[in-house]
Formats: C-alpha cells, structure tokens, sequence
C-alpha cells in the first residue's frame, strides 16, 4: 500500500490477493471493499530498492554484467508488467552452467530457495527479455528462452504493454485497436513517431534488436575474474585459504600471459543465503606474484565471514598495469627469514593491509611557508610510478624547505595555547605554561614573521588562515634545556612544536 | 656497528660504536614533554647510521634502498625538520599504527625487511616479551655469515603520556638510553639558542659498562662532542642580552637575528 497523492493504493499484492481479484494500482478502499479482510503494510520504496540491489549483486555470480532495473511508471508505483527486475548479460557465461535454459532454471531454482518467485527470460535482446519474462511465463512455466533472432516472432502475440511503455500510451495504443505488438509491425516510424512519441517507437526497435542497448552493470566488471564454485558450501577457513591460493595461481598465470600485475584485487563471496562478502586490497606497486598476494590476503580472511557456508568465491583484478616479464623466484634470495617481506613495497602492501590502506606514508615536499603546509604525505610507493620523476632526483627536494633548522621535530597538531609573560610587548616570553607545566624561558630567537597564504582560500586545519593575524615565532629554550616553538597571534600564546 | 664519532662514548660501546641489528630503547627523563630530547637523539642516531652505511645492503641498492620505517600513534613527525638534522626525509616512510600493539607489529614486520636501515617505533611501553621479540627479529636481519656490519636496527622511542607509576620492566633491548635536555651555550652570546645538548645516561648495555656522558650535537658537522662544563648561567638584569663579542664577525657570517628594540 502506497501513498499516491494523498490516495492510497496498492503498491503490491500476494498471490492470494491477486486470486481475490485485487491489482498493483487499486485504491484501497476498492480492495477493501472486494476483500473485507485485507492485511495491507505500508510501502517501503528504499528497501525495495535495497533488496533489488542486493539481489542484483548476488546475480553476478552468473555474470558480472548484471544490473538492477527498476521498473517503475510515471506516477513511481510498479510499472505495467509486475514490478522491478535484474537484467543480467550472460554472453558467454551459459556454458558454465549446461546452458542456457540450465542457467535460467538453476537460477529460478536458487531464488525460490530465497523465498521470491521468479520468473526469467533469455533473448537476444534487453527488450524481448524483458517483454518475455513479463508476459510470456507462467507458474508452470517460469523460464523461457527465445532463440537467437526469433524475437520478432515471439514477441508477436504480446501486448504493446510489453514493450515498456508508459500506461498512457499502453491505453492509447488500445483504443486504437493495436492490441497485440504485431499489429505494430506494419506501421512506419514516421506514422508512430507523432501518435506515440519517440519512445515507443525505440522501444520497439530495442526489442527488435534494430536498435542497441546496453546495459550498465553495477560495477565495472574486473578484466581478470577468477571462479571457485564448491561441491559443497565451504565455512571452514582453512578451506578458504586453499581456495584463495588457487584463485590467486590461477588469475597470476593469466595476469602473466597478458603481461600485466594487479594494483587492486577484489574477492567476492557468495553465501548460501544469498548474500556477499567482499574483500579488497591494493598493492602498492603491480604485482602477480601468487605469494604475496597471498600473504596480504591473510591479514583479511579472517574478516570474511562465511555464514552458513560459501559456494562461489570469484576473484578479480579490478586494477592492473603493465608489468614487464621478471623472474619470480631467483629474486627470492635465502630463505631464512622467513615468511618476512623481501623487499620495501611488499613490507608497504602489508603494512597497508592490516593497518588499514594509506597507513604507510611518505613526506613529499611541497612548496609553502605555512609549516604546516610545508610537506605533504602521499602513499608509499607512489613515487615510483609518477612519471617523468626518477626516484634519485626527488631527494635533492628537501634542500628547498625554508629554514629547517628552525623547525621544530615535533609540529602539533594544532597549536596549543599556552599561558605566557613577556617583558616587553615584542619580546619572547619569559615565561610559559604548557600542559600545567611552567617553562622559564632563558634563550629565545625571534621573531619570525608568518602570514598566511592570502592566494589560497583554504587555511590548513588549525592553521594560519588569510583572516587571521600573523604570527610571531619564537624559538626557546627553557631553564632545563628543552626547546620549544612558540607564537604570538593577536596578543596570546600558543606553542606549536618541539625541537631535539 | 655504527662509530657515533666520540670517543669516550665509542670506547663504552661494545665493538666501538653502535651495533647495527639490534633493538636499542630510548627514553626520556620525564615524561611528555622530554619528548623533543628523545626525538633529537634518536634523528642524531640516525644520521650517525647513515653515515655508517652510505647505500649499504646489497650491491644492486638503488636510491629506494636503505629507507627508515617510522611508526608512530600520532604522527607529528616534521619531515621538514629532518632536512635539517642531516636527514633525507624521502627516506623515511611514516606509518601510522591505531596502538601500541600495532607499532610493535609493524616494527617487527619492518625488521624482516633487510631492505630498510632502521625502524623507528614511538611506543608508550615495551615490555619484556614485546622487547625480545624485537631484538630476536633485530638479529636476524643480520642473517647468517653476514656480520654486524648489516642488519636492520630498530629503536624504541618511548613515549610516555603518564608518568610511570610502578617500576619499569627490565629490559631486552640490547641498550636503553636515557637523555636528559641540557641548557645550551653559544658563543655569539648568551641568549641565543646553540647546538642542543643532551646528558646521555647509557643505562644498560649487553658487553658495556653503564656510563654518563654530557654531550653536544652537531647537526652541520654530524657528530656529537663532549660538551663543556656549564658557566655559571645566574640570570641578571644586565645578562638578559648578548655582550659585544670580542672580534668582530668575518664578512657575510651570520650572527643570529634579533627583533629590533
């Protein structure tokens, strides 16, 4: 039941209701009325959504080409046809399951499993899938599968309503006697096209297969996909261990073939209860060696949770690049240490798997007065890839950062403010009060004049903003020795680092 | 082993210098806000290390190589800084751990990867098991046949944000240093801030003597030196700001910069 307007509807029936003579689309009382004891919740249009999308996910384990489809009229009640319904792009995936009626009836199978009832279609063409499974099953016959290039025929027999189009249109096509999608054939585009809009006469040609359509499938699918189907749902992780070992020596040997090394892979596991796990993780550097991808797959294993068991793991490269043939193993020099990285990004990729991605950073420097602005952090590795930069060259970098000596080892996060008492307006304080410590200040070098950045509009965290007054900064040293670096903005005190 | 260029602190060391591969414990006097002491001496450490081993490791060490793994909870590094310390900063790589349990991970793993020069953990406590596991995976990375002269080493760089209550665990660590901050002295006068001076108490050390040093550091020059005794640094009126010097300064030579009264 759906609220349309301040009218309430019925947004979806059982089947019971449905033999009671009620319909997507009647008014409540009218269903009321024709079944005095009617049970109605309110229609949740999100959740709908969710579960479509869900379902959609669980699809790609038939193929990676499957997208939601959300059929809905104008007024955003269920289209004519039944509700919403998943478009999968099986080309090329039905051997894998014995076929193409195999596939349809396993999947059938797996959904009624689910608790949905289901109904499938296969057909050249998104249209005639669509038209078929709509209007051409039954409950005793749920799966049907038009052969290649007899969508014309088979869609013949059925209502313009099969073509997804608007109600209004569906009525109209009807009162001009155009009952079924044949008597359609005969009429040009140029006579449909003003009668009906442009729409339908698309429509009908995307059913036909004259016009293409895509589909766009949830995700980009991975251009290398590996896939364990298990006899039998698997729980027990060590069996999953031997799973992913298997997946990863299989996609390396392709990855291989091509030439290319994963950046980014992604493990999907399919539960019996129909829903996912996925697991990603980035390398830092392209890698297919089975080993270590291997090893910083263990980090995250322990995170997939099996349920009531898995039955398919699929494993994909979502990210490659290009990596030059190299041997393998000889680079494995004595095996002493152990199961320990070789080499420094392998140590980065695992630090980054269990730390969490981007935990393994390296300063950059960047050009700014601001201290806090004065270096940047990028992810450990990138600087191997970024072109046109050999990696000696970067070094000489730091030779341009202002004033190191005067910066301190330590930068706050954001200054501190600090109680602190100066001899005279524009000397450095004599004393300070940092973290209820007292400091006597007995050496100081300063000041050092900082503005910010009027060119940028975005003053750093805690930072010197444009609006903001300038800062005075002091370096000192205190009665036992330790080192600080303070400031004065606008007449108060802050401390700001701490030197060796 | 690296030589820390003194020899009254070499000459304490077991072999001369600092061992390489090998878990060394740096600590402060206090707690906190003895942190910049700790961190000085530690970069100090450092650049003695790398000037030990200039792209040591194997032959086919590119620039990537010999690289210092820094894990720390909050992060507050400069990298800046570290230009200044005779440092490269892009050979450091920063990574930020939630706990100490992950410090302790990462620099255990960071010590499996003979690649790296150090590996740096800012840790809030290490205790014994966490300590020998250091030092074990430490001396491994030495490898077999390979001598002292390769290694990765690894400092812990306590970190304390409470005072310790109870009595401090012993140690596996093959040293543990503790530094003190000591005022500085310069010699343009005496309100500028000099090279940073530290006392450094060698508290324990497998095949050393225990021994208390007051020494100086030298970032241009990269070596620590004896410091001298301290001159009587009562504060009067007229001491508040530099006497003239008594020659006059060379040409082009920097004397400090003070703000105009």
């Amino acid at each position: 039941m759906s609220d349309q307007g301040g009218r309430l509807v019925l947004a979806a029936v059982n089947a019971v209701a449905e033999d009671g003579g009620l319909a997507p689309g009647l008014p409540l009382a009218e269903a009321r009325a024709l079944l005095p004891g009617l049970v109605t919740v309110p229609h949740e249009a999100e959740t709908d959504t969710r579960a479509l999308a869900s379902l959609a996910a669980w699809c790609a384990r038939y193929t990676p080409w499957a997208a939601p489809d959300e059929h809905r009229d104008d007024s955003g009640g269920p289209g004519s046809g039944g509700g919403a319904g998943v478009l999968l792009d099986v080309s090329g995936c039905c051997h894998l399951f014995g076929g193409e009626r195999a596939l349809l009836e396993d999947m059938q199978a797996r959904l009624a499993g689910f608790g949905y009832t289901a109904r499938a279609a296969m057909a050249d063409t998104i249209g005639a899938a669509w038209a078929m499974a709509r209007f051409a099953t039954s409950a005793a016959h749920p799966c049907v599968v038009v052969m290649a290039g007899q969508q014309r025929a088979a869609l013949a027999p059925l209502p313009p309503a099969a073509l997804r189009l608007c109600p209004a249109t569906v009525e109209l096509m009807d009162r001009l006697g155009l009952r079924r999608i044949e008597d359609l054939y005969p009429l040009a585009p140029a006579v449909l096209t003003p009668r009906f809009g442009a729409l339908a006469v698309r429509r009908l040609a995307q059913a036909l297969g004259t016009e293409a359509e895509a589909l766009s499938p949830r995700a980009a699918p991975a251009a290398w996909l590996t896939r364990q189907i298990f006899a039998e749902p698997a729980s027990d992780p060590d069996d999953l261990g031997r799973a992913v070992t298997l997946l990863l020596e299989h996609l390396c040997r392709e990855l291989a073939r091509a030439g290319r090394g994963a950046r980014q892979l992604e493990l999907t596991a399919y539960r019996v209860d129909g829903s996912l796990q996925r697991l990603t993780l980035g390398a830092s550097r392209p890698s297919r060696d089975a080993r270590h991808l291997r090893r910083l797959f263990t980090e995250k294993l322990p995170r997939l949770d099996p349920g009531f068991g898995i039955e398919v793991m699929t494993l994909g490269a979502t990210l490659t690049a290009t990596l030059a043939a190299q041997q393998m193993e000889l680079r494995r020099e004595d095996g002493a240490a152990g199961e320990g990285a070789k080499d420094i990004p392998e140590l980065v990729d695992r630090l980054d798997s269990r730390l969490g991605r981007g935990a393994v950073r390296a300063p950059r420097l960047a050009e700014s007065h601001l201290p806090e602005r004065a270096f940047a952090l990028a992810p450990a590795g990138a600087d191997d890839q970024a072109p046109g930069k050999t990696p000696g060259k970067a070094n000489d970098d730091w030779q341009r950062t202002p004033h190191p000596k005067l910066r301190p080892l330590r930068l706050l996060p954001r200054p501190e403010p600090v109680e602190a008492l100066s001899l005279l307006p524009d000397y450095p304080p004599a004393q300070f009060r940092w973290r209820r410590v007292l400091h006597q200040v007995v050496r100081a070098e300063g000041p050092e004049r900082l503005l910010g950045e009027w060119w940028r509009g975005d003053p750093p965290p805690g930072g010197l903003g444009e609006s903001e007054a300038p800062r005075d900064y002091f370096r000192v040293e205190d009665a036992d020795g330790r080192r600080y670096w303070l400031y004065r903005a606008a007449g108060d005190w802050y401390l700001q680092g701490v030197f060796g | 082993m690296a030589p820390l260029g003194l020899a009254a602190l070499d000459a304490a060391l077991p072999g001369g210098g600092l061992p390489l591969g090998a878990l060394h414990e740096i600590e402060g006097e206090r707690a906190e806000w003895d942190d910049g002491v700790t961190l000085g001496f530690c970069l100090a450490l450092l650049a003695r290390l790398a000037l030990a081993r200039p792209d040591r490791a194997a032959p086919d060490a590119g620039p990537q190589e010999s690289k210092v793994l820094w894990v720390s909870r909050q992060g507050d590094l400069y990298p800046p800084a570290l230009a200044g310390q005779g440092l490269d900063p892009g050979r450091f790589l920063l990574v930020r751990a939630k706990s100490d349990a992950e410090v302790l991970w990462a620099m255990e793993e960071g010590l499996r990867c003979r690649r790296l020069a150090a590996v740096v953990g800012e840790v809030e406590g290490l205790d014994r098991t966490a300590g020998r596991r250091l030092q074990l995976a430490a001396e491994a990375s030495r490898g077999a046949g390979r001598g002292e002269s390769v290694g990765v080493t690894a400092f812990a760089l306590h970190r304390r944000f409470r005072p310790l209550c109870q009595g401090r665990a012993a140690s596996a660590a093959l040293s543990r240093w503790r530094v003190t901050a000591a005022q500085s002295q310069d010699d343009l006068g005496e309100t500028f801030i000099g090279r940073p001076r530290w006392r450094l108490d060698l508290l324990r050390c497998r095949g050393a003597a225990p021994g208390s040093w007051q020494v100086e550091w030298d970032d241009a020059a990269c070596g620590f030196s004896l410091a001298p005794p301290l001159r009587d640094r009562s504060l009067g009126p007229s001491k508040r700001f530099g006497q003239p010097r008594a020659t006059a300064p060379e040409a082009g030579e920097l004397i400090g910069f003070r703000h105009a009264v």
